[in-house]
């Protein structure tokens, strides 16, 4: 897939981008005109909370995008019967969990400091958590399925049609119900799933690098647990 | 697939049930406990229209998820699989697990509504009617939609009983708040065109569904 | 009966990658025989159930030639008549109800009322024939799939375990079948039994997979 400097690119990039956007983040103070490349601006009703965007957001993005992973090698197992791809799909599924349970845990924290509690049922909230449950769900439905092929085709097909309704909880529900998230009915920068951040260009740009970062990282993990999987694999059939 | 066999396939599905009763006793005993239970919790609280319509759509949830599945899991366990893929084409299979599905929800909302109007006569008043037809049929629809394709991949593993409101809970969340909140706008006799925007969405979740299960179904039907 | 043609093409299956069997190859048309033998757990239903496009192989195929048109492996029901210990008929309806609704759901021609009286009279249902399925015996519910099989005419007919649970009488109505049978369609017979293999003419052997 991928050759060995691609992966060391990613590894080592992904560990300096990751530091570099922990430290930074913390680090940077805020302040009212932000003069040199060392301040971030302080944004209105959000201040020093403000620097939970640069890791919640990268981290929510990267579990959307190992589930687009996941549910597309499940699609290409639909088509080809190989069985490559479920390893593929099911590798990026469980990276795919583990960073659902991290977005939740920072959104969380985040919804503590900005709204008082840490959760609230708002649109991005109960999002986020349906995915957790759908990556439950997807590896209950594995563990009761024994045949291989099955196990395959089954969880590809659920993913695909789990897949289908996120569109509607993503884009859809936060404009028909308020909620506390930016980009909801109520928020007066106006209703929207991307929401414009008034960020400045120095904070833009380590948000850029976060995003950067955490990709490559999911790039890295995937690459090693599908190379994992593969080696059990192969050693599980020469023992039947 | 012909519409004539698609039909005859709901109707042997009907007259199966007619018979057996399996599903539907255990329906109606599971919506009786289920709003007794609600009954007992409340008390003499009265509660508002959003909790009511919350209360309407969980009992709804729950007796589906004790029901559905029976449409897939009563072949497999008969071993009329088998027999059913070799009269029928996995499109005639679905349409007619679908239809059947939708017109059991659709009774099953039709019961829960008659029993909430009866127990909780002094706050479940359906002001805008015409609101909550649409989203009862439109929630039925989609209901069925999303639980027919499910259904048959539960049918095909083993812990099918709690695996099947697992599977479907998350597939059908954004359905149940989507039909909450229409239900409320219809307790709270918002007019018809608050609820379109509910609407717009119950509409395309049925097609997707719909389209996307008739596209994945044969992979779970055929072995 | 229709010019029909089947042939397999290097079939193998495998489960959780375990080969059942590999490169089965045959070639059968109107008027011949297989029978598959082979121990238990040989995955004769296995091979059965393939060529009857229930179930997909991992390697090779199936082709289905009907007047020397190609026929998609969707369609090939409509052409096989299957009895196996698999299939179940509805227990809560009864003989005719199952032999009717059925036939509705497929869509067949030309099975008309008569017909249906006939076919349950050949297998010998005739008296039994508005009873629910429930009550009937292990050797009648057999007889059942029979007259399921042959409802609709079909050119092949595949038969896996063919006289399970039948008594004397059972078994000879089966002959009467399989011998009608050959010498017009196609018969496949999946048996263990010696004297059953002797029906058909070709002969496929499952064995150990141990290779």
């Amino acid at each position: 897939m991928f050759g060995k400097n691609d992966m060391n690119a990613a590894k080592y990039g992904s560990i300096i981008l990751i530091t570099f956007v922990l430290i930074a983040g913390l680090a940077i103070p805020l302040s009212p005109s932000p003069q040199s490349w060392l301040e971030f601006p302080i944004i209105p009703g959000l201040e020093e909370k403000a620097r939970n965007i640069l890791y919640h957001v990268p981290v929510a993005w990267t579990t959307v995008v190992a589930f687009l992973v996941g549910t597309f090698y499940g699609f290409r197992y639909l088509k080809t019967k190989n069985f490559d791809d479920d390893i593929k799909s099911v590798s990026a599924a469980g990276l795919g969990f583990m960073f659902c349970l991290l977005a939740t845990i920072t959104g969380a924290i985040w919804a503590k400091f900005s709204w008082g509690s840490f959760w609230n049922w708002d649109p991005r909230e109960t999002s986020i958590f349906v995915l957790l449950l759908i990556y439950g769900a997807y590896f209950a439905l594995r563990s009761a399925l024994e045949t291989e092929e099955k196990r395959a085709t089954l969880s590809a097909v659920y993913s695909i049609i789990a897949g289908i309704t996120v569109p509607f909880f993503v884009f859809v529900m936060p404009r028909i119900m308020s909620g506390l998230h930016p980009g909801a009915k109520g928020d007066p920068d106006g209703a929207g799933p991307v929401v414009q951040f008034k960020m400045s260009p120095n904070m833009l740009v380590i948000f850029l690098l976060g995003l950067l970062g955490f990709t490559l990282f999911f790039i890295w993990l995937f690459n090693l647990r599908v190379r994992l999987a593969r080696l059990e694999y192969q050693r599980s059939a020469h023992h039947s | 697939m012909s519409v004539t066999a698609i039909f005859a396939l709901v109707r042997k599905d009907i007259h199966s049930e007619l018979r057996t009763r399996y599903a539907l006793n255990a329906l109606v005993m599971f919506v009786v406990v289920a709003v007794a239970t609600i009954l007992f919790a409340l008390r003499s609280d009265q509660p508002t229209s959003s909790v009511l319509a919350g209360l309407y759509w969980v009992v709804v949830f729950f007796t589906a998820m004790s029901g559905l599945s029976r449409t897939f899991v009563s072949e497999e366990e008969r071993g009329t699989t088998m027999t059913l893929q070799l009269v029928a084409t996995p499109s005639t299979v679905y349409f007619a697990k679908l239809i059947f599905n939708t017109a059991l929800t659709f009774s099953l909302t039709i019961a829960v509504t008659a029993l909430y109007m009866a127990v909780f006569s002094s706050t479940f008043v359906i002001q805008t009617m015409s609101t909550f037809l649409g989203t009862v049929i439109l929630g039925s629809l989609g209901f069925a939609s999303a639980s027919t394709i499910i259904a048959a991949i539960v049918a095909k593993a083993n812990t099918r009983a709690t695996l099947y409101p697992v599977l479907s809970f998350p597939v059908l969340v954004v359905l149940l708040m989507t039909v909450m909140s229409a239900t409320t706008k219809a307790l709270d006799g918002e007019p018809f065109a608050s609820a379109l925007g509910d609407f717009q969405i119950l509409i395309g979740y049925f097609l997707a569904m719909t389209a996307g299960s008739y596209l994945l179904f044969e992979y779970v039907w055929k072995e | 009966m229709n010019l029909i043609s089947l042939t397999s093409t290097g079939v193998s299956k495998e489960f959780n990658r375990r080969s059942i069997f590999r490169d089965i190859s045959f070639s059968l048309k109107g008027g011949e025989s297989l029978a598959i033998t082979g121990r238990n757990g040989s995955g004769k239903s296995t091979l059965v159930k393939i060529i009857c496009g229930l179930l997909s192989p991992t390697r090779g195929s199936v082709a289905y030639k009907v007047e020397n048109r190609n026929i998609d492996v969707d369609a090939v029901k409509d052409y096989i008549g299957l009895v196996s210990p698999y299939l179940q008929m509805y227990d809560e309806f009864t003989g005719l109800e199952n032999l009717e609704v059925l036939s509705r759901i497929r869509a067949d021609r030309d099975v008309s009322r008569e017909w249906i009286a006939e076919t349950l009279t050949t297998v010998g249902l005739w008296e039994r024939r508005n009873d629910f399925v429930r009550t009937y015996s292990s050797g009648m519910k057999q007889r059942l799939k029979y007259a399921f099989a042959m409802l609709h005419r079909p050119d092949v007919l595949v038969l896996d375990e063919p006289t399970a649970n039948l008594d004397y009488e059972g078994i000879a109505m089966v002959e009467k079948c399989a011998d009608r049978q050959r010498s017009t369609g196609v018969l496949i017979v999946a048996t263990n039994d010696h004297e059953e293999a002797t029906w058909c003419a070709q002969r496929v052997v499952l064995g150990d997979h141990t290779l």
